[in-house]
């Protein structure tokens, strides 16, 4: 078995264009959830989300790739461009025939499919550009990424709503490890934000209309967010080897399915998952200092996730810190835990844990040290990134300091 | 058709029970309508009416919307109606 570890990072989402600008939100506990802003916005009944503003797409690409390019795309372009100039590859040869690219999203390309029933259905046009569906095909993203960097091995995308990039991360992380790809682009994103995409949401009337503040008492649902985060995993002698930075190991992970559900999450379905992701990473319950929540600020996932670390954790989830930075750039849904792994990063790279924003009450179902309102420093050996999805799907990706 | 009938109806249809088997007293749990089921009651009590029912599955107690039984959810649609119509 080979060992993982990740050499690059890079990320937009409504904190920041970069991973930097994103830490440093992180660090100071901004928030950067406000007024969406698109058409029809007013015939909403939820009006805020983690929008990526001050973002212009025009100049990143050019023409014939603006009409191929849906929004998520062009996030992920974005983030993988961060990530693999971060990891300094050049993707040739024998590199390039078996690295490949495996990516989490949800809704593929909504904007684009919003646009276009507008045009046939609203305004009465028989035509729909010629691209419409490579544009807002899911794999869009993923195969945007392998052609601009020549990455010729596995690639595909994975749709496990909530926990697809987990799903993603946890596959490309088993390529690496087995020895099938020496180097793999991974992670997701989503981009939901437009009038179809949030009016389907607030259908299921799960949708908070002023806030997202998980495991707090008086959270009253989830905001949704957009975005990419997109990392690259090597293979530790392989990054070793050419004196690459490494950022964090990647050294387990476990996937659970309730099989009880199709929205309501399940405790031993997300316990089974994070004892997994611990088991897998052949580390003791009691090494694990930080986890990343999938904390929504629903109702039913706090109380149920809070439950599930008590039950695989022990003793120790008293001990554990535990923040959810949804409260900070909202739900990225396929996207979200790609972004919320640049808090485990954090974590066990530089000492500072990510905080939970907006925590107002304590719950006693939340009863755990969610990190309220400010950032802390604190040494990280071990660090969780929780996921569990619409349908029942967890995943549960385990990291290590280097 | 009344109000009183029609939410008999949409409740009957969700749980799947004959309307004379819908008691003005039960809950919607006695009914066997389940968190998912209530959100597609409300929707189908939206539609039907043509009014929109403030709820949030997250705080269903703080809504003025009371869903405690099926008596105060028509209670609760008479006076959304009557407002919302007038």
């Amino acid at each position: 078995m080979k060992r993982v570890v990740i050499t690059g990072a890079g990320t937009i989402n409504a904190l920041g264009h970069s991973v930097p600008e994103t830490l440093e939100a992180f660090r100071e506990g901004r928030c950067g959830i406000g007024p969406l802003e698109f058409r029809d916005v007013e015939r909403l009944a939820i009006n805020i989300g983690g929008q990526i503003k001050g973002f212009e797409a025009e100049g990143l690409f050019n023409r014939q790739q603006m009409s191929l390019y849906d929004r998520f795309t062009q996030f992920t372009l974005i983030a993988a461009r961060e990530a693999i100039a971060q990891a300094g590859l050049e993707f040739i040869g024998e590199l390039a025939a078996k690295s490949g690219v495996v990516l989490g999203n949800s809704g593929g390309g909504m904007t684009t499919l919003d646009e276009n029933y507008r045009h046939v259905y609203e305004d009465g046009k028989n035509r729909v550009h010629p691209f419409v569906v490579p544009k807002l095909m899911n794999n869009a993203a993923a195969s945007h990424v392998s052609m601009e960097f020549n990455l010729k091995g596995p690639s595909f995308t994975v749709a496990s709503a909530c926990a697809s990039s987990n799903h993603a991360m946890a596959q490309a992380f088993q390529m690496v490890r087995t020895g099938m790809a020496p180097v793999m682009v991974t992670g997701g994103s989503e981009s939901m934000l437009c009038f179809g995409g949030v009016k389907a949401w607030e259908g299921l009337r799960v949708m908070s209309k002023d806030a997202c503040r998980p495991f707090s008492m008086n959270r009253n649902g989830m905001v949704q967010g957009e975005g990419a985060g997109i990392f690259v995993f090597e293979d530790y002698d392989h990054a070793k080897k050419r004196g690459a930075e490494i950022l964090a190991e990647v050294i387990g992970f476990a996937m659970s399915s309730d099989a009880s559900d199709i929205v309501m999450p399940s405790k031993q379905g997300a316990a089974r998952a994070i004892a997994g992701a611990i088991k897998d990473a052949g580390v003791n319950a009691s090494d694990v200092g930080y986890i990343n929540a999938h904390g929504t600020g629903t109702a039913a996932n706090d109380k149920t996730e809070c439950a599930a670390v008590a039950d695989a954790l022990g003793p120790h989830a008293d001990k554990v810190m535990i923040s959810s930075t949804k409260s900070m750039h909202g739900h990225l849904i396929g996207g979200t835990g790609a972004v919320e792994l640049l808090a485990c990063i954090m974590a066990l790279r530089d000492g500072i844990i990510a905080p939970t924003i907006g925590y107002e009450e304590p719950d006693p179902e939340c009863a755990l040290d969610v990190v309220p309102n400010e950032a802390r420093e604190a040494k990280v050996d071990v660090a969780l990134s929780n996921a569990f999805a619409f349908g029942g799907l967890n995943a549960v990706l385990a990291l290590r300091a280097v | 058709m009344d109000i009183k009938t029609r939410v008999i109806e949409i409740i009957a249809e969700q749980a799947m029970i004959d309307q004379s088997d819908v008691t003005m007293e039960a809950t919607l749990e006695d009914l066997g309508i389940d968190s998912l089921g209530l959100v597609e009651s409300i929707f189908a009590i939206e539609e039907a009416f043509d009014i929109q029912v403030p709820f949030n599955a997250n705080e269903p107690t703080e809504s003025d919307f009371d869903i405690s039984s099926v008596a105060s959810i028509v209670a609760g649609i008479e006076k959304l109606v009557a407002e919302q119509k007038s």
